[in-house]
């Protein structure tokens, strides 16, 4: 049984759609700006910020008389914009689930200043979901996943097995965080936030770059669903793995994410020769992008064009691999690899085939890996398969 | 047809007790929260220096594998890529969050640490019970309102049903606001000494014990 891609969405600083958002990749603009002033921190810092302005405004137009948090609007304006691509999803069926990734959910409610709106119950995950989940009228309870940086393509993963048990037919997984003072002060204390846009897999990199969004990806096994004119896309396989070596910096081996890939193609069925291309992790840390340049050696996938989406859309946590994946599909629709924002001279531990600019090649699938605090590690696998 | 799964050994910790495998082997209902925890990890002598680093979700999530596995050593049978920990709960890391929020909401008391900070996602229990057990398969931190015995052991046997993984640590550790529980189980495809099956009903059973 496949699980098949039928619609999909990012909202992020780039864009409101997935469409707008590859647009911009096309063109190399970054969502990633310096903010002298903000509230996220009293020091300027590099980020990539959806405006508030525009956000409402976008919401404004699905004239919902409930008042939402931050968070809530763009995963109500992402699943919504998956609902209008596709008439064929019925979000309201018993055999709908919705899955949400999220690292931290609505966390700015635990600032006093926003804490009086909502009731004290929103900061549980698990009642952001709820909220959601009731807006569509969806009849079951929402999967959360919470698993810090692999969350996206954990949830992903989980959507395809669940579609594989039959207990449902469609899954939507939507990964969002969104920027807070909660989040930037805590990677400054661990000084992982670079002063320029982040460089991943340069030479001169020092550091990530936060950001926030949401992205919606619409699984189904029902082939029916698909719109006729588009390209199949499946999720084949995919596995998670844990380093057990720290809880804040990754394996110098790379031997976690190396099982999960290996895991994941062997799921597949894919040799590493036949890897088309890798949505890499590329957070522009010292040691994460020097893990990958490892366990991607030891897959045999060092000369698989690879590109990072963080210097585009700043590391977004629990939406990134969400988003990143988004981006994937979209490279594999239209043919594009797209190039790494601000890369331009290889500085890993083992040389792996960064792309630099954007151009057009063969892509039938796609390998998207992640990595996070907590020494986990997953990646998923999609391919293109034929029309019949 | 698909082969039966099995609880083979089961920790639980709350209201002052800590039960393995239906034997209550600890009490003491005059503690706090977080003595209580201390007072577990001295009584049973787990001896392992990281304890102290670790925030209080981390603590309960640590001793309670620590004596799930002590009870049956699981990683004497089984590769470190085919044992997976899936762990769910309902407050998340808002307990550590909290105390990281009060770090940064004074501008004139402004004191970030990444010894707080990094507590604040609830998959670092995870990663804390692998590092100390050194297991490397599948992982996932879930989040329900309350312990899901539906979709927990629905997933957990379809894990081990489709072999990502050969034996599982599961269950349900939260803490926030001085309440807490913790019921860690290993789910395997062998009987093991206490012949329960592993389905819903059973983990139900057992959590509320």
């Amino acid at each position: 049984m496949s699980a098949f891609v039928i619609a999909d969405n990012i909202i992020s600083p780039l864009g409101f759609t997935s469409s707008e958002n590859f647009e911009q990749l096309k063109q190399k603009k970054t969502g990633v700006q310096r903010l002298e002033t903000s509230e996220l921190s009293s020091e300027p810092v590099c980020a990539a910020l959806v405006d508030t302005l525009i956000l409402n405004s976008e919401f404004s137009k699905l004239n919902s008389k409930t008042e939402f948090t931050r968070l809530e609007k763009m995963v109500l304006l992402s699943i919504n914009d998956c609902l209008k691509q596709n008439s064929n999803i019925d979000v309201a069926s018993k055999k709908t689930l919705i899955i949400l990734s999220t690292t931290k959910g609505n966390i700015d409610l635990l600032d006093s200043s926003l804490a009086a709106k909502f009731d004290k119950k929103r900061v549980y995950l698990w009642e952001t979901a709820n909220v959601i989940s009731q807006h569509f009228n969806n009849p079951n309870k929402p999967i959360i996943v919470s698993n810090a940086c692999i969350s996206g393509v954990l949830a992903i993963i989980l959507g395809k097995r669940l579609l594989e048990t039959n207990q449902y037919d469609t899954i939507i997984v939507s990964g969002v965080d969104i920027l807070t003072q909660f989040v930037v002060s805590g990677f400054q204390s661990f000084k992982a936030i670079s002063t320029e846009v982040a460089k991943p897999y340069d030479a001169k990199r020092d550091g990530i770059s936060l950001g926030e969004g949401c992205g919606t990806v619409v699984l189904t096994n029902q082939e029916s669903r698909i719109k006729s004119q588009e390209p199949r896309i499946v999720v084949s396989g995919g596995a998670s793995s844990n380093d057990a070596n720290h809880i804040s910096g990754p394996s110098r081996t790379g031997d976690g994410l190396f099982l999960a890939i290996d895991k994941t193609l062997k799921e597949s069925n894919i040799n590493p020769s036949e890897v088309s291309y890798i949505s890499g992790h590329g957070t522009a840390t010292l040691y994460n992008d020097d893990m990958e340049s490892i366990a991607l050696t030891d897959a045999q996938l060092a000369n698989v064009p690879m590109n990072s989406l963080k210097s585009y859309f700043g590391h977004t946590l629990g939406a990134a691999g969400v988003i990143e994946s988004i981006i994937g599909i979209h490279s594999m629709r239209e043919n594009t690899l797209i190039g790494t924002y601000n890369f331009s001279e290889l500085g890993v531990t083992m040389p792996i085939n960064i792309i630099k600019n954007t151009a057009s090649a063969e892509i039938n699938n796609c390998l998207k890996t992640a990595a996070g605090f907590g020494g986990c590690n997953a990646a998923v696998f999609f391919q293109k398969v034929e029309n019949n | 047809m698909k082969a039966k799964k099995y609880i083979t050994s089961y920790c639980s910790i709350k209201n002052g007790k800590v039960n393995v495998n239906g034997k209550e082997l600890f009490s003491d209902s005059s503690l706090p929260s977080v003595d209580f925890i201390k007072s577990v990890y001295k009584h049973f002598q787990l001896n392992y220096p990281k304890f102290y680093k670790m925030d209080h979700l981390s603590k309960l999530a640590f001793i309670a594998s620590d004596l799930l596995l002590k009870s049956n050593p699981i990683m004497q049978k089984y590769a470190a890529e085919d044992v997976s920990i899936i762990i769910a709960n309902s407050a998340s890391s808002l307990e550590i969050d909290t105390e990281h929020q009060n770090t940064i909401s004074d501008k004139n008391n402004y004191f970030p640490s990444p010894a707080v900070f990094v507590y604040t996602l609830p998959n670092i229990l995870i990663g804390e019970i692998a590092i100390r057990n050194c297991i490397k398969g599948e992982n996932t931190f879930f989040i329900f309102d309350k312990f899901d015995s539906d979709f927990m052991g629905s997933y957990n046997n379809s894990l081990l049903d489709s072999n990502k993984a050969k034996c599982s640590i599961s269950g349900w550790v939260d803490f926030y606001e001085n309440k807490y529980q913790a019921f860690l189980l290993t789910i395997e495809k062998e009987q093991g000494i206490l012949n329960i099956e592993h389905n819903s009903e059973q983990l139900n059973k057992l959590y509320n014990n």
